[in-house]
């Protein structure tokens, strides 16, 4: 039942934040901090609590009664796992925060009703809510990037709103025209799911909705924004937008399209170029997707990009994980959204935080001779560490996921699987490029003395380095924590169509 | 001849003439004795009798005999021509509120007659199912609305919108009664539901669309294009919308638009029925539906891609209002009775959300000297609430859930894909909101110099006046409030449109 604040809690404190008084940026901060702490307490409470397999029904109320529409939240073990994500990602884009001057204020409101909003998508079960709530998640995106970003932040900024908002208005079509299918009478996330739509609309209504969602999750070729977004942004909001935002989409594509289509990923009947459904379409687009944006981070000058793209090879994985429909492929997604969504906040934290706020510059070639690794030794272990996990080395996060992903494809898609061993072995390619160019000089060149001198690494920023790779490490070393909440929400009612489907 | 009687209409018509007797008083107290003081007073005071008035006729709205018939329709009442006129009247309430601290003309009486008279044309417009009735209060709505686009004299702009709003007013009349004389020798009537039956005896003859009757169908769409200001008839909206007073163009994009889609709905769907033809995809039959299809889509697509590259905020949102009209058509396509109250929905919270814009643009406009968008730079550190106002007017507007304009056009499409078998209408659904995801670009445009941009070096905080701000206020607290909670105002919709019938 208090799952609920979450969200509210959330509003709440933007709604605080816009009417402190005005010059008081520790305050603001200090307010945003605790708001933050409070819901990551809630969503570890309810995680803590939960029995397993079970439906958390936090609140159900008639809301628009003509229309069936009600205000209905719950959660089952893949929404609390990517609660407790919302949480962790929260409390750490505030730390790495710290040094925001400018417009403190409305920076924290604007933040703080971005994540309320995604709390309130992951805990919906009503498809009107959680559009609604899908749909507040673009504008305070929007701003964040255009008041406070770097590099081309109109333009960054402009493209994110614009991408989503299409993939959301591809969503609205399919749920408007699954919500007239099945009667008019329900938006219910169980009742549209149990309801039989007729193949021929699965068709194309599953492409339709997919789509929709995994333009938000980064699917090549429809991920373009997703760089230059990261880019642009600042060092929470990009955090947020890999952390969370991109998980809305891959969420999704899981709790919607897929639910509420099964059907539309059955075989078409014939084959175009080797392809005989979406689901072999989407699995493609997902290793495409892998691969390329591997590659691109291997050639990247600015830091950042690098990690943008690193990104979407990530995503591809999840993407790809659902694709494969059986149990381990699906579980090794949603544990992947953890683990992504934990590893980019951190490498984006370095790059855009740790480095970028003192060098100011975030070109490869110009950060090479500062010797980084003698000026700021934290954020070189902090990086070292996280990209050993992005990587996929065991003991980390990563590793699990990408391994359930990888046991799951090899089923499902032998070929593809071998596939997508290319691209691991160029995300470690890119990781370690950038490691070494950006912190280890080259040897031989004498470092030049940094004038001024960079700061030293600040307490917020150590905190929340050490909160991301804590979550890491224990789901590395104790998957079965996230997997015991997992497994059993993919064997609810929910996903019996799936499983009717090809459930292997 | 019959006979009429006095009592019964003097009872139907009370509320109307309550509010001309009003007009009538602002005029004389004005003239009389206020000639002497100073013009805020004047306005004020105008002002403050308008208001008992307009409050006065909703009470005797509230009271009024649920179902009434004056005259074989040339008057009716019934639960949802109340709602409407009530609607009306709140939304002329708040519109003299916003033009209290207005400078723009000497003439305060005059100004608030002519608010006075547009409503009451406007009420006529609503309470009829009568041709002539109609006709002759789309003309009283008009011409005051000529005037008042008119009566900023010191401002060319103001002359030259007035005209041009005048003569294509006059044309589309034209057609509008040309098509009215059609429907009157095929019907022999002029009553609404006498005209369908005629439709319905000729088509149990056998014969086709009749072509005296296809005339009619595009005059009368013409007629009224006009007044919704759907493309291709909207070549006045930007120019009116910029040169008219404020007031007058917030008038213009909120009320009279309510009354002309209510009353364009119960003219298509009761006077027209059984020449609907159909608009499916699939299945394209001649009537007036598929007319409508084409105007609504036309409309969309040239609102929404002309708004793009507008430089002055009330051209903006006229190209905005033309698409918004194109939305509100789809109901009209789908002429179901849910559609009817998911247009009654829509256009009452577009025109909370479009008056709202309006009074921020005034107020933008008297203290910068134009409504430039490139004066909204910076706007939220120079006004944060006016800037907070606009921000959730311009997304309701676009459609950002939790704000009215969301649930609006949510409900709208929903309505418009259920109204015909196996989703027939899909592509003027996908076609709408495809063009909704185009105006997010443009509204963000706006709010990115209010929020974004940094404002100029000498610029200095804006001092908005008390009841401008309450008033702009109240109305964004109830965009907020209709889009979080929709079933406060659909409640009362969907249960006078269930009684009352289409």
């Amino acid at each position: 039942m208090m799952l609920a604040w979450t969200i509210y809690i959330s509003f709440l404190g933007a709604l605080a934040l816009l009417l402190l008084p005005k010059g008081s940026a520790t305050l603001a901060r200090s307010l945003a901090l605790l708001t933050a702490i409070v819901t990551f307490a809630i969503t570890l409470a309810a995680f803590v609590q939960h029995r397993t397999g079970e439906l958390l029904t936090v609140t159900q109320k008639s809301w628009i009664p003509s229309l069936g529409i009600e205000y209905h939240l719950a959660a089952d073990g893949i929404s609390l796992t990517l609660l407790l994500l919302t949480g962790i990602i929260a409390i750490a884009g505030i730390l790495f925060s710290w040094n925001i001057e400018h417009r403190v204020q409305e920076f924290f409101a604007f933040y703080l009703l971005l994540i309320g909003a995604v709390y309130g998508v992951f805990l919906s079960y009503d498809l009107f809510l959680l559009f609604v709530f899908y749909e507040i998640v673009i504008i305070p995106k929007y701003f964040l990037i255009a008041i406070w970003g770097s590099t081309r932040r109109e333009y960054g900024a402009m493209k994110l709103a614009l991408y989503s908002f299409i993939g959301s208005a591809m969503v609205l079509v399919g749920l408007l025209a699954a919500y007239v299918v099945a009667g008019a009478k329900s938006m219910a996330l169980e009742d549209l799911a149990r309801f039989p739509f007729p193949l021929h609309f699965q068709m194309w209504a599953f492409p339709l909705v997919f789509v929709g969602f995994a333009i938000l999750a980064g699917m090549w070729p429809f991920h373009t924004w997703a760089p230059t977004g990261h880019v642009a942004a600042p060092t929470a909001a990009s955090m947020l937008l890999a952390g969370v935002v991109m998980k809305l989409g891959a969420y999704g594509c899981l709790r919607v399209a897929m639910t509420l289509f099964p059907l539309g990923l059955g075989p078409w009947g014939f084959h175009v170029l080797g392809l005989g459904s979406w689901r072999d379409v989407f699995a493609l687009l997902a290793v495409i997707g892998i691969v390329y944006g591997a590659l691109v981070a291997l050639v990247q000058k600015d830091f950042k990009f690098v990690i943008g793209y690193s990104s979407i090879s990530h995503m591809g994985f999840i993407l790809l994980g659902l694709m494969t429909l059986n149990q381990l492929g699906l579980a090794g997604a949603v544990v992947q959204m953890f683990s992504h969504g934990i590893l980019a906040g951190l490498l984006f934290a370095v790059v855009g935080r740790m480095v970028y706020d003192r060098a100011h510059t975030r070109d490869l070639a110009t950060l090479g001779p500062m010797n980084l690794n003698k000026a700021i030794p934290f954020a070189a272990v902090t990086f070292v560490v996280a990209g050993m996990a992005s990587m996929g080395l065991p003991g980390f996060s990563g590793f699990v996921a990408e391994l359930m992903i990888l046991v799951g494809a090899w089923r499902a898609f032998p070929l593809f699987a071998v596939c997508v061993g290319i691209g691991i072995v160029a995300g470690v390619a890119y990781i370690w490029r950038a490691m070494q160019r950006a912190f280890f000089a080259e040897a031989g060149v004498e470092p030049t003395p940094m004038q001024p001198p960079l700061l030293p690494i600040s307490i917020p920023e150590r905190l929340g380095a050490i909160l991301l790779i804590g979550a890491s490490v224990a789901v590395g070393l104790y998957p079965q924590m996230l997997l015991n909440v997992i497994l059993p929400a993919l064997h609810s009612p929910l996903f019996d169509g799936l499983r009717k489907g090809s459930w292997q | 001849m019959i006979a009429i009687s006095n009592a019964p209409l003097l009872q139907l018509a009370l509320p109307e003439v309550i509010l001309a007797c009003t007009a009538l008083l602002v005029l004389a107290m004005d003239i009389l004795f206020l000639r002497t003081c100073r013009k805020g007073i004047r306005l004020a005071a105008a002002v403050a009798i308008a208001s008992a008035g307009c409050v006065g006729a909703i009470l005797r709205l509230l009271l009024a005999p649920e179902q009434a018939n004056f005259l074989n329709g040339a008057l009716v009442a019934n639960p949802l021509t109340h709602l409407v006129q009530i609607a009306l009247l709140v939304l002329t309430i708040l519109i003299l509120w916003i033009s209290v601290d207005s400078t723009f003309t000497e003439h305060v009486g005059e100004f608030v007659l002519l608010l006075l008279i547009a409503t009451v044309g406007m009420m006529f417009l609503v309470g009829s199912q009568d041709l002539l009735v109609i006709f002759i209060s789309l003309e009283l709505l008009s011409l005051s609305l000529y005037i008042l686009t008119a009566l900023d004299k010191r401002s060319a702009r103001s002359s030259e919108a007035a005209l041009k709003y005048f003569l294509f007013g006059g044309m589309s009349a034209a057609f509008l009664l040309f098509g009215f004389s059609l429907l009157y020798g095929f019907s022999h009537s002029t009553n609404l539901a006498e005209i369908a039956s005629a439709i319905h005896c000729s088509h149990l003859n056998g014969s086709q669309l009749n072509p005296l009757l296809a005339i009619a169908i595009v005059t009368t769409v013409i007629g009224f294009g006009f007044k919704v200001a759907a493309a291709p008839f909207h070549f006045w909206a930007p120019d009116v919308y910029e040169g008219a007073p404020a007031p007058g163009a917030a008038f213009i994009a909120s009320g009279s638009k309510v009354a002309s889609f209510f009353i364009f709905f119960q003219l298509m769907v009761v006077g027209f029925a059984g020449a609907e033809g159909s608009a499916a995809w699939s299945r394209i039959v001649p009537g007036w539906v598929p007319v409508l299809a084409m105007v609504a889509a036309l409309s969309m697509l040239l609102g929404n891609l002309v708004a793009i590259v507008q430089r002055s905020a009330r051209r903006l949102l006229a190209y905005s209002a033309i698409a918004h009209a194109g939305y509100m058509l789809l109901a009209m396509v789908a002429h179901t009775q849910q559609s009817l109250a998911a247009l009654l929905y829509y256009v009452a919270t577009y025109a909370l959300a479009t008056l709202g814009a309006f009074g921020v643009v005034a107020v933008v406009e008297k203290r910068t000297g134009s409504d430039a968008l490139s004066n909204f730079d910076g706007l939220s550190r120079r006004a944060p609430v006016l800037s907070f106002c606009l921000f959730i007017f311009l997304l309701s507007l676009a459609g950002i859930p939790p704000l009215a304009g969301f649930f609006g056009k949510f409900y709208l499409f929903a309505s418009v894909l259920a109204a015909s078998s196996s989703l027939g209408l899909l592509w003027l659904v996908v076609l709408a909101i495809a063009m909704s995801a185009v105006s997010l670009y443009y509204y963000l445009q706006v709010l990115k110099r209010v929020y974004v941009a940094s404002a100029p070096v000498d610029a200095e905080k804006i001092q908005v006046p008390m009841l401008s701000q309450l008033v702009i206020v109240l109305l964004a607290w109830a965009v907020v409030l209709l889009g979080c909670a929709p079933y406060l105002l659909l409640r009362w919709v969907l249960e006078a449109v269930r009684v009352s019938g289409l």
